[in-house]
């Protein structure tokens, strides 16, 4: 939610050389008083192909990227690169679904749709950044896991869930960002951390659109109407606490700037990473637990309602 | 008796309420007689979709099931509404089944071992998981975390409840978190697949048992096969996403006949006692 964040700003220390922890993001929903994009906009401004991807990022907002290839079982995946890159001077370990920026390079790419052997690459590098004590940053793009039927016999659902389950309690820092698509559990699969970011157009789904509209709908043409009925554009995001915050993107959208775009994620980052740095490990991770736990709305009438919205947990962390 | 029907329909002296047609080979079966056989085809060994309550009979001892949490009920965050409202959804998906909602969660004991049960009903909306299954689940994890038992799922879905949006997405997380603090602890959590489970379940905590046992022929995959197929632009291959093809790559551990289930779970329980528990007699 987004006390999460801004909370922390009133609690933490201040005035000591650290950026504030909400610098450059939009926490409130008030922002958009009155001018939110349609979902469907949204959805449209997240697949744009000249939106930054991956490697753009990367190259923009880390020094000395060195990129490691493989899953040591069966083939590099191109639709996920990982490796060891510098943020402000001190080393991270990075892991993003890259999607193309041609037709040529999707194809390349796999339309960012990563297969098992993607996630098991993406799950031996964070295993990488608890082992040396680097916090791990993802970067979250695709359309879903690629679900073809090579991806069935090697295990894509395996490889999911046991990428969820090794980020739910990887003792490191994770801070998450949602560039553009955030397909379904193809996605989660980079999606659990400390802090959940999002660039403001970027939209974040149980399902594609498409998907759900020829399912409920029996009609993809539906789409649009699925869109909206989901709410899984930034604002609906910020409401609902699936992020914790949006980051800025330049008028026009993130495709028409990669370089202010870029530079607005690397503050977020950097401050994200100088707060998290500082919590023990065995708080991240419980506070990681409960970051997640906290989702649902159920109501049982003998107990009232129960899975409150999450405390806000810098408050806990800081002692304040 | 193998029966031909050339004109699809159900002939007069098979009233549906007293027979049913097995999918498979065909076969009339006299519904009594299939369900005292625990709804598997008597023919052909077809393993019949079984209901929550139906399930609990064949794997909890008789009368050992305590339900817990049998009054949460989902409220509807997002306002949905497709060509019905989805607490109307709800609440016609309650009448059919007389659930709440797509799972039951309690303490009971299996062959004696006292172990948490989950079990999911596929009738209730597909099975699908949104806030109540994702909560139950995690709170039956948490209870066998506090209780040092053993945590046995049934899973039976077709993936997260859309009509929850991202919510339920995030479900996948929360159980997962959940049955990994049962892995850090030692204590054992059997995952059955049944027929279905797809989509995010699997891809869940459904894959993640110390020990993950399927029934046979039960479709299990992390994709719709309409998707899949329509992928490569081609049909699939017989037997695709079936609990013998996971079992041939790797992804089961056994395919075990409705009839054995409740001993072959009784005997991995029976080894993996839980940790701490043996320790209370040397301390
Ligand atoms: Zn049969």
């Amino acid at each position: 939610m987004l006390e999460r964040i801004a909370g922390s700003r009133r609690a933490g220390p201040e005035g000591n050389g650290h950026l504030p922890v909400d610098a450059g993001l939009i926490t409130d929903t008030a922002a958009y008083a009155g001018e939110r994009p349609t979902a469907w906009q949204a959805v449209q401004t997240a697949r744009n192909i000249g939106r930054p991807h991956a490697l753009d990022v990367i190259s923009r907002v880390f020094d000395r990227f060195q990129e490691l290839h493989g899953d040591r079982g069966f083939r590099d995946d191109p639709a996920i690169v990982a490796g060891i890159a510098e943020l402000g001077g001190r080393p991270v370990v990075v892991v993003g679904q890259q999607k193309g920026a041609s037709t040529e390079e999707n194809i390349e790419r796999n339309f960012g749709m990563p297969y098992p052997e993607g996630y098991r690459k993406a799950i031996r590098c964070y295993r990488l950044a608890e082992k040396f004590h680097l916090p791990l940053v993802t970067l979250v793009d695709t359309p879903g896991a690629y679900p073809g039927p090579e991806a069935e016999e090697r295990g894509q659902a395996e490889a999911i869930a046991s990428s969820i389950q090794v980020m739910s309690r990887l003792a490191t820092p994770i801070v998450v960002v949602v560039l553009g698509e955030g397909g379904s559990g193809g996605a989660l699969a980079l999606g659990v951390g400390d802090v959940v970011l999002a660039l403001e157009n970027a939209i974040y789904s149980v399902i594609s659109p498409e998907g759900s509209a020829a399912i409920l709908w029996r009609s993809a043409a539906e789409a649009e109407r699925a869109a909206q009925a989901m709410k899984l554009a930034g604002p609906d995001l910020l409401e609902t606490g699936v992020v914790d915050a949006l980051i800025k993107e330049p008028a026009g959208g993130a495709h028409t700037d990669h370089d202010a775009t870029a530079a607005a994620i690397k503050t977020a980052l950097v401050a994200q990473l100088e707060r998290l740095v500082r919590v023990p490990v065995a708080d991240l991770l419980s506070l990681r637990y409960e970051r997640f736990r906290s989702f649902g709305t159920v109501v049982e009438p003998r107990a009232g309602e129960v899975a409150a919205p999450p405390r806000p947990w810098w408050r806990r962390v800081l002692g304040r | 008796m193998r029966l031909r029907n050339p004109f699809g329909r159900k002939p007069k002296e098979f009233p549906s309420h007293l027979w049913t047609q097995c999918p498979n080979c065909g076969e009339m079966l006299f519904n009594k007689q299939l369900a005292r056989n625990q709804s598997v085809c008597t023919n052909c060994g077809h393993h019949f979709k079984l209901g929550a309550k139906e399930r609990l009979e064949l794997l909890a001892d008789a009368r050992s099931f305590t339900e817990t949490d049998a009054d949460m009920v989902s409220s509807d965050p997002l306002g949905f509404v497709d060509s019905k409202t989805y607490p109307d959804r709800i609440a016609a998906a309650q009448a059919k089944t007389g659930h709440k909602d797509a799972v039951l969660t309690g303490t009971a004991t299996i062959s004696d071992i006292p172990v948490v049960l989950a079990v999911m009903d596929f009738e209730f909306m597909g099975g699908s998981m949104g806030s109540v299954v994702g909560e139950k689940l995690t709170r039956a994890a948490e209870r066998a975390l506090a209780d040092r038992a053993p945590l046995v799922i049934v899973a039976a879905s077709g993936g997260a409840r859309m009509q929850e949006g991202t919510i339920a997405l995030m479900q996948l997380a929360k159980t997962v978190a959940a049955v990994t603090r049962l892995d850090e602890a030692g204590v054992p959590f059997v995952s059955v697949l049944t027929d279905p489970t797809t989509g995010g379940v699997l891809a869940s905590f459904a894959s993640l048992g110390d020990i993950v046992l399927a029934e046979p022929g039960a479709l299990i995959g992390f994709s719709g096969a309409r998707v899949t197929s329509e992928t490569i632009g081609e049909k699939l291959p017989k037997g695709f996403q079936r609990a013998e093809f996971l079992l041939d790559h790797g992804f089961v551990d056994q395919v075990v006949p409705r009839a054995q289930l409740k001993e072959r779970i009784a005997f991995f329980l029976g080894a993996f006692r839980v940790a701490g528990q043996d320790l209370r007699w040397s301390l």
